[in-house]
C-alpha cells in the first residue's frame, strides 16, 4: 500500500524532472558565472529549493546587493506559495499537522500543480508526497550542480539562451498565474512601476516597492468597486 | 563557503519555508483575514510582472523598446508557447531557442 502511492509519486514526477532539467541548468551555469562555487550552489538547492529566487540571489550577489535586500525580494518572490498550500491544506487534513509542515518544504510551483490536480481526484497518503516531492527535488539539485559543474566551462552563456532561462520561467509561472483580466491589470501596473522605479532610484527596490504599491492599488480598487456597485445598485 | 553566501542561504532558506509551511501547519485551526487574502492574491502576478519588466524592457539600465533588443523580440514567442501549451519547460526552451536565433543576425 505504502509502497504502490511511493512509486505513484515518483511516477508523477516526471513532469516535473522534464520542466527543472533547462533552468536548473541554466542557473548552475549563471551561478557561477555571478561568483558562486559549484558547493555553494548545491547548499543554495538543497536548502532553498526555489527555482526563481535562487537567479535573483545569483544575479543580485553578482551587483553586490546588500544580503537584507535581497532576502526581502526572496520573501516577495516565494509569498506566492502561501496562497498555493493555502489551497492545498483543506485537501490533506488526512495528513498530521506536524508531518504537513515538514512536507511544506517541498511545495513548489511545479510541485504544488501535480498535487493539487492528484488531490482534487483522491485522497492521497503522506507517501505519495514523498515519492514526488523527493524526486522533485534530486532533479532540482542534480541539474543545478550540473549545470555548475559544466559553467566552468562555458565562456559565453549568452550564445545558448542560457541568460535568457529566468525571463523565460518568469514569463511561464506569470501565464499560470493570471486567473482573471483584473489580474493583467495590476501585471501591467506592476511592470510600468517597476521599470520607471528602476530607472530612477539605484540598487534592487524596484521588484519589492512595485509589488507593494500595485498589490494594495489592487485591494483598494476592489473596494471602491463594491462601493460604486452597491451605491449604485441601492 | 563564503560566510556572506551562507547567511544568505539560511536567510533565503527561512523566508521561503515559512510561507511554504504555515498555511498547512495552521490553516485547519486559523482562518486569514479575507482582505489579507485579497491583496494576498494580487502578489504573484505584481511580482513576477515587476521581475520581468525590467530584464526584457531595459537594456544596459536604458529603456529599449526596439528590434536591437534580443530578449523583447524574444519575449513574444516565449509569451505564445506559454499562452498556448501553459507549460513551463516549453516556454522555457522556446524563449532560449529564440535568444539562440535571434543571435545568429
Amino acid at each position: 500500500m505504502h509502497k504502490s502511492e511511493l512509486k505513484q509519486g515518483i511516477k508523477a514526477a516526471l513532469p516535473v524532472i522534464f520542466g527543472y532539467f533547462p533552468v536548473g541548468l541554466a542557473f548552475g551555469v549563471l551561478a557561477v558565472q555571478a561568483g558562486m562555487s559549484v558547493a555553494e550552489v548545491f547548499m543554495m538547492s538543497l536548502l532553498v529549493y526555489a527555482g526563481s529566487s535562487q537567479f535573483i540571489a545569483a544575479g543580485m550577489l553578482a551587483t553586490q546587493a546588500s544580503i537584507g535586500a535581497i532576502i526581502l525580494t526572496t520573501f516577495l518572490v516565494n509569498s506566492r506559495h502561501l496562497l498555493m498550500t493555502a489551497s492545498l491544506a483543506p485537501f490533506v487534513k488526512n495528513i498530521k499537522a506536524k508531518l504537513l509542515s515538514i512536507l511544506g518544504f517541498w511545495v513548489t510551483d511545479e510541485t504544488y500543480a501535480i498535487s493539487i490536480a492528484a488531490v482534487a481526484k483522491e485522497e492521497k497518503s503522506q507517501w505519495y508526497f514523498w515519492g514526488l516531492f523527493l524526486t522533485a527535488h534530486l532533479a532540482w539539485i542534480s541539474s543545478t550542480v550540473l549545470g555548475a559543474m559544466a559553467g566552468n566551462f562555458i565562456p559565453d552563456p549568452q550564445r545558448f539562451g542560457l541568460d535568457f532561462a529566468l525571463p523565460a520561467m518568469f514569463v511561464a509561472l506569470l501565464i499560470l498565474q493570471v486567473k482573471h483580466k483584473k489580474v493583467i491589470a495590476i501585471g501591467l501596473v506592476a511592470a510600468f512601476l517597476s521599470i520607471a522605479i528602476k530607472l530612477n532610484i539605484p540598487g534592487s527596490w524596484n521588484i519589492i516597492l512595485a509589488t507593494l504599491i500595485s498589490a494594495t492599488l489592487g485591494v483598494m480598487i476592489d473596494k471602491w468597486m463594491q462601493k460604486s456597485f452597491s451605491s449604485s445598485s441601492a | 563557503m563564503d560566510a556572506k553566501v551562507l547567511l544568505l542561504i539560511i536567510g533565503m532558506m527561512l523566508v521561503t519555508y515559512i510561507p511554504r509551511m504555515m498555511p498547512l501547519a495552521i490553516l485547519s485551526r486559523i482562518n486569514i483575514s479575507k482582505g489579507v487574502l485579497n491583496w494576498l492574491s494580487y502578489v504573484p502576478v505584481a511580482v513576477l510582472s515587476a521581475l520581468l519588466a525590467p530584464e526584457i524592457l531595459l537594456k544596459d539600465g536604458q529603456l529599449a523598446i526596439n528590434l536591437a533588443n534580443t530578449y523583447l523580440i524574444a519575449a513574444i514567442p516565449c509569451f505564445m508557447a506559454g499562452i498556448y501549451t501553459k507549460n513551463i519547460f516549453l516556454t522555457v526552451v522556446t524563449g532560449m531557442v529564440s535568444v539562440v536565433l535571434l543571435n545568429q543576425f
